[in-house]
């Protein structure tokens, strides 16, 4: 009966070949998102990336305006173009999300993290510890004859890089804080 | 005006101050400070429901057939988690409602206490927004802003959870007009430069199609009439999603019925050859879109939403318009008009010569023969027997349920109430009280599968306390028949439990309720029977025994694009693969 011909059985293409005009590549975003400092607020916007499946790779989150009750999530994500953008859409959908800023796409930004470190070692492995320690302007904030904690402030990709260097030398634990940016100048 | 009163005065009294004259609710432990407030006063009717989850939908109900906000009373606990099903309903059909849950005292919060839940946890993704109000001085501004939430923007279900302390305790009442709202204000009036951009597109598309949505309806009876004109005007075919039905009336000459899953061949086939679509407050959903890849692939597309987030989530658009529907197509029609109303006369006579081709095919074109009754005459009589009433249909979920959407016309908007995104069997008869609630002198009719009715046929036992005269038209084939059809066509005819066995006899279960029940198994007396379902002056269950093996077309199998659409039996053999039979 059918006017159509329909090719039968035909698997031609996959039903989840979903955004063939998207693009794949992935990018990582920094994005600043200015709430309300209520209750449940912070796992609203939690709730929605695990709901709708995409990535952090870091969040901080504090108040930043007592008078006015206002907190900042900073989020660093990453994603094809096309999710980073349903992200935003996303966040600014939720209530008290007053502001979502893409620092990564609105101009220069600042990005700065601070980590503990905690190094464990005897002789010259402490010795090494150290002096690198100064050359990343690292401070040490508490020592004991086998061991040190240094704090370090920088980029992500800083204190990585210090972490790498710390591992061979006795690195017991870290602790990091994740991101906290800033757009620069006055914008 | 400010004035000292309890929190579950205070309740009351914000309902009635933001025009509440219904609640639909079912009483508990931690909402009885509310219920004796409710007990004191007039102004506000409350419908007793058998179950929360009816409650929710005969809200949902009543805000579709009325464009206002339904409302809600539950308890704690088990009252609140049986309207988790109601509220995502809601949230993916962006109905606005606000459910009030009884919460245990403060003090209480956290110690597992008797019927405690973790309430605005549970809800929190399938809610637009919600609170816990842990102060009674908080609950006039939360009172508020929840109506104010669940109305603007894209209307969304809310949730306000008050412990039981908070329902006692004496704080300062606020009017809505003394509360300061919060920073919530989605944007209204589209950007006028995507707009023109959209109005050229428009004067020299040659095979344009609007594709219309729930969005029409949701932004007001004034933005359904400004899309007549639009339509009208300029000439352009027109279909629409289930959910937004009615907004351009179904006896319009440009109305190409319903697209999608099982929408008409010339409407999918309209979608995948036009070169202008204009999407006005649809979203793109799989069950419209097919496989994505091959959607519509010749088109510009427009895509008017309120909603950021539905632009360019499923399909990338050329002109994104982010507002209120009616605000753009207002602004739309005055740009079109000032500019000389031009649009490409001769490319658009021979487009719809290619439509009059594809009507030709009558796609939903059946045979009523033999002593059983098809789904599909049994609608076509109802429509015929009903069609100059003051009538509103709600739906379950199945196979009826898309008979219905193709075989019954829609004139008006809020006329038609089904449950689309989520998909909730049992929907309809709730979503059926609810609207005759609202409109007591309607015809209101839920046309019902016989397993989704059973889902929530406890509301029968509301329809006649409240003397709601529903209309049950169940087309009983006896089987789950969109599992069993998807079984025949994806799993080799294994039909795994999807018939209905045991089943009630529907005419008793009516006079057991007290009301009527009424039995056809004889096309001859189908009319007869119809006719004596619409006579009664009360709620009737219509048994509609029926075919047990139709199935439903058209249907652009999962995987599959708009112009790979199944007519009839004959085209089914073997025709979803195995990456198409993964998909829902
Ligand atoms: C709550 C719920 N459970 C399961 C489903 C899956 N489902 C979709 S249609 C359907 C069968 C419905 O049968 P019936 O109400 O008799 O309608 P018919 O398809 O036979 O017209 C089922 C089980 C659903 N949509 N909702
Ligand atoms: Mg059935």
């Amino acid at each position: 009966m059918s006017p159509l011909h329909i090719k039968k059985g035909s698997n031609s293409h996959s039903a989840y070949n979903l955004r063939p005009t998207f693009s794949d590549v992935q990018e990582k975003h920094t994005l600043a998102v200015l709430v309300d400092n209520e209750a449940g607020v912070l796992a609203r916007v939690i709730g929605l990336f695990s709901a709708r499946g995409y990535n952090i790779e870091s969040l901080t989150v504090a108040e930043v305006d007592h008078v006015g009750g206002l907190s900042r999530i900073t989020v660093v994500t990453t994603g094809t173009p096309q999710v980073i953008e349903q992200i935003k859409a996303q966040l600014g959908r939720i209530v008290p999300v007053h502001d979502v800023h893409d620092l990564t796409v609105e101009g220069p930004s600042v990005e700065r993290e601070l980590a503990l470190l905690k190094v464990a070692g005897e002789g010259e492995k402490r010795v090494e510890a150290l002096r690198l320690a100064d050359i990343f302007r690292a401070n040490v904030v508490d020592s004991t004859l086998h061991s040190f904690v240094f704090e370090i402030t920088g980029t992500p990709e800083k204190i990585d890089a210090f972490a790498d260097l710390m591992r061979p030398l006795g690195l017991l634990e870290v602790a990091r804080t994740g991101v906290a940016a800033l757009s620069r100048g006055t914008a | 005006m400010t004035r000292q009163m309890t929190g579950a005065k205070m309740v009351v009294q914000a309902l009635k101050d933001q025009g509440v004259d219904t609640v639909f609710g079912y009483p508990g432990g931690a909402v009885l400070p509310i219920y004796d407030e409710i007990f004191q006063q007039n102004g506000i009717r409350h419908i007793l429901v058998r179950h929360e989850q009816g409650a929710v939908h005969m809200a949902e109900g009543y805000a579709r057939a009325t464009g206002k906000v339904g409302v809600c009373l539950v308890t704690s606990g088990p009252g609140a988690t049986n309207a988790v099903t109601g509220l995502t309903d809601a949230l993916m059909d962006s109905i606005p409602i606000v459910v009030l849950t009884g919460q245990v005292p403060t003090f209480m919060i956290g110690s597992d206490a008797f019927q405690e839940a973790d309430t605005v946890g549970i809800t929190r993704s399938c809610t637009k927004h919600n609170w816990l109000v842990k102060d009674t001085e908080d609950l006039p501004h939360v009172m508020h802003e929840a109506f104010h939430v669940a109305a603007s923007g894209r209307p969304g279900p809310v949730l306000v959870d008050i412990p039981k302390d908070v329902q006692f305790a004496t704080g300062t009442y606020a009017a809505p007009k003394e509360v300061k709202l919060a920073h919530y204000a989605p944007k209204v009036k589209g950007d006028m430069e995507a707009i023109t951009e959209l109005v050229e597109a428009i004067e020299q598309a040659k095979r344009p199609v609007f594709y219309t949505g729930g969005g029409v309806i949701n932004s007001g009876t004034g933005a359904s009439q400004l899309l007549r004109e639009l339509v009208d005007a300029t000439g352009f075919p027109i279909t629409s999603t289930l959910m937004g039905l009615g907004a351009y009336p179904a006896s319009g000459d440009k109305w190409l019925g319903m697209l999608g899953m099982h929408g008409l061949y010339e409407a999918n086939m309209a979608m995948h050859d036009c070169d202008l679509l204009i999407n006005i407050g649809a979203r793109f959903d799989d069950r419209i879109t097919g496989r994505i890849d091959a959607f519509s692939p010749k088109s510009k597309k427009a895509h008017i939403d309120i909603d950021p987030s539905s632009i360019n989530k499923v399909i990338r658009v050329d002109i994104p318009i982010v507002g209120d529907v009616g605000h753009v197509l207002e602004d739309m029609l005055k740009v079109w008009k000032a500019r000389g109303r031009k649009t490409n006369k001769e490319a658009l006579a021979k487009w719809w010569a290619q439509i009059e081709k594809w009507r030709a095919v009558d796609c939903l074109k059946f045979k009523q023969d033999g002593p059983t009754i098809k789904p599909q005459y049994a609608l076509q009589r109802l429509e015929a027997l009903t069609k100059g009433h003051d009538r509103y249909i709600t739906t379950e979920v199945g196979q009826h349920q898309m008979w219905a959407a193709q075989f019954l016309g829609f004139e008006d908007p809020n006329r038609w109430m089904t449950s689309g995104g989520l998909g909730t069997m049992g929907y309809g008869l709730p979503a059926s009280i609810g609207v005759q609630v609202a409109h007591p002198d309607a015809l209101v009719i839920n046309v019902a599968g016989e397993a989704s009715w059973l889902m929530n046929m406890q509301e029968m036992g509301t329809a006649i306390q409240f003397r709601a005269p529903v209309k049950q038209f169940i087309l009983n084939n006896e089987r789950l028949g969109m599992v069993r059809q998807w079984q025949e066509l994806l799993h080799g005819e294994r039909y795994s439990h999807s018939w209905s066995e045991a089943l009630p006899d529907f005419v008793k279960l009516a006079e057991a309720f007290g009301c009527k029940g009424i039995k056809c198994d004889d096309p001859a007396d189908l009319d007869d029977a119809i006719m004596e379902m619409i006579n009664y002056d009360g709620p009737v269950i219509f048994d509609c025994l029926v075919e047990k093996h139709e199935n439903c077309f058209p249907m652009i199998p999962s995987g599959k694009a708009h112009n790979e659409m199944l007519l009839g039996e004959a085209d089914t053999q073997g025709v979803i693969d195995a990456k198409g039979s993964v998909l829902v």
